[in-house]
């Protein structure tokens, strides 16, 4: 099951710009809210029109500008799970199942059983949506889905209006459907812990832009990007410029940083994360600075510490510390003067 | 005494609102769906409604009227619409349907554009989705307009007098013949009709507000699991 999309918008702010493709795994669109995400997906579904462009799914044309094609929604087998499941509010689960399957009566009976038995609805299929609990609404949103025999699931950014213990249960949920499902989906999301755990490839996308397109393991440990490495929830980040080939200026910060793999040659900015901090006792080992404590910030399970090279009046960095550590270091047990930056 | 009046009266408000109920329902949709020029489409529908009803008449005649190429048209089948019964309905409908149309707009707009958009994506004819989403889900909103045009059917004066007129046993409505009983001195005859239709009216008013107070104890679901 391939999907190929290649599209233009123009949007308020800014042009819808995305093209990738995403064959049989999870691929996730990762942006800021507003960046065109759910806009793609809207797109794809037929819900909203591109200006050009075409989307093509397992070798059908959705949509080609240049042969004006344009199906509607109803022709496009595309699963799309709204952020509130949409469920029709007049109906009962097995109705809700029972609308969106095509045939005669006992094929339909067929459908409906067999997918409230897959999604374990059987208590609930004369309850109507309103009495569901969230879980139970996503199970019947994806049952209604797969018997009305999409052939790519995309999920617009289903957890995010919910509180975190609510989302954990439904992520695991999802997490469970995707491993039984064996097509292709597309997962938008801002967040980044979410798309890590749920997802095989992302696309990093920014101001109606896809920037990079990478498996999450090169993406996380390096974004490539700006939007990328915000996205990664990347904390440290200033303007940077080359000096020579291992050296780098960070200006914000008034660091000079070496990179053992080489600078890269459209080097703009640089960054770390907050946990890439260690303690050291002496300036020698590389980009190993003297540190002044600015302020310190006490997060549930860590301190947060600003921290500035002594003698720079520039941006503070972040330090994610241990709580042992730093409770260690605030006792006289061990010193803060030196933290060496590990840079990869 | 005479009952014709009521008889006409509740004939033609059920004529009417039977008419305003497709078109207003239809006029509803069509404008929801419109992507241009909604605003102008919204104001020609809705202003019959604050038009002085003469203004109305006068504009009916003008359609309906002999000299009109309609009444021409209606003449050489030997139908003449204007002083007819049918005329009084047509009245009723015009004055009736932007009360319609707007309840109806309003309860279509209310519903979560996702659950559309959800049954669309998920394969459902945009006629099963009228008949078994849109309808059901507007059906507190539609059953308000129903109400709120059939009493303003059902009041109607001053179209209905300009191009019904006021012909007993005919056209005359209980408004009509309140009029005339006002106009002959008739006092006891204008009074049984008053309290018909203060009674009438109250009724339905009273109908009007259980409903609403059903509603809001049976609050219709119509988004998120939250």
């Amino acid at each position: 099951m391939r999907l190929n999309v290649d599209i233009k918008k123009k949007l308020m702010n800014f042009e819808l710009q995305t093209a990738f493709y995403t064959e049989g795994e999870v691929l996730a669109l990762l942006g800021a809210s507003g960046c065109g995400k759910s806009m793609t997906l809207k797109c794809i579904a037929g819900i909203e029109t591109p200006d050009s462009g075409v989307i093509e799914l397992d070798g059908q044309m959705l949509f080609d500008s240049s042969r004006n094609i344009n199906l509607p929604p109803q022709q496009r087998k595309v699963g799309y799970l709204f952020q509130n499941y949409a469920l029709f509010p007049n109906m009962t689960v097995a109705e809700n199942i029972a609308f969106v399957v095509a045939g005669n009566k006992a094929e339909k009976k067929k459908i409906v059983a067999e997918n409230i038995r897959r999604f374990a609805l059987g208590n609930i299929e004369d309850a109507y949506p309103q009495r569901l609990s969230g879980g139970q609404q996503q199970r019947v949103a994806f049952a209604r889905i797969l018997a009305a025999e999409a052939k790519i699931l995309l999920l617009d950014e289903p957890f995010s209006a919910l509180d975190s213990y609510l989302k954990w249960q439904l992520e695991q949920e999802m997490l469970e459907i995707l491993e039984r499902y064996d097509g292709a989906a597309l997962f938008v999301s801002h967040d980044r812990d979410e798309v890590y755990r749920l997802c095989d490839r992302v696309a990093v996308m920014n101001q109606g832009y896809i920037e990079a397109i990478s498996t999450k393991k090169e993406l996380f440990e390096n974004p490539q990007t700006m939007a990328g490495t915000l996205l990664t929830g990347c904390k440290n980040i200033s303007k940077a410029r080359p000096i020579n080939d291992h050296m780098i200026a960070a200006e914000e910060w008034g660091l000079q940083l070496h990179i053992a793999g080489g600078v890269p040659k459209n080097l703009c900015c640089a960054g770390f994360r907050a946990h890439f901090f260690e303690l050291a006792d002496n300036e020698m080992a590389e980009n190993t600075f003297q540190m002044e404590v600015v302020r310190v910030i006490e997060d549930p399970f860590s301190y947060l510490v600003l921290v500035r090279a002594k003698g720079t009046t520039g941006k503070t960095l972040l330090w994610d510390v241990d709580k042992v550590v730093w409770q260690k270091i605030t006792a006289g047990r061990c010193f803060l003067r030196y933290l060496q930056i590990k840079l990869y | 005494m005479d009952m014709s009046p009521l008889i006409i009266s509740l004939k033609t408000a059920f004529a009417a609102t039977a008419i305003t109920f497709f078109i207003g329902i239809y006029m509803a949709c069509f404008v929801v769906r419109m992507k241009h020029f909604q605003g102008i489409m919204d104001a020609i529908i809705t202003l019959p409604m604050v038009l002085p009803p003469t203004v109305v008449g006068f504009f009916l005649l003008l359609i309906f009227g002999k000299r009109s190429w309609l009444g021409q048209l209606l003449l050489q089948f030997d139908i003449r619409f204007v002083f007819s019964w049918e005329a009084a309905v047509i009245a009723a409908v015009v004055v009736s349907m932007p009360l319609m149309y707007r309840t109806a707009r309003g309860a279509f707009e209310q519903i979560d554009k996702n659950i559309i958009y959800a049954a669309r994506t998920l394969g459902v004819s945009e006629w099963k989705i009228f008949w078994w989403i849109l309808l059901p889900n507007a059906r507190q909103g539609i059953l308000a307009g129903i109400i709120l045009s059939f009493t303003r059917a059902l009041g109607e004066f001053g179209a209905t007098i300009m191009v019904a007129g006021n012909i007993p046993g005919v056209t005359q409505t209980m408004s009509t013949a309140i009029y005339s009983a006002v106009q002959a001195d008739d006092d006891a005859t204008a009074f049984q009709w008053v309290i018909i239709v203060v009674v009438f009216s109250f009724a339905i008013v009273m109908l009007m507000n259980y409903w609403v107070n059903y509603k809001a104890r049976n609050q219709v679901f119509a988004g998120a699991g939250k």
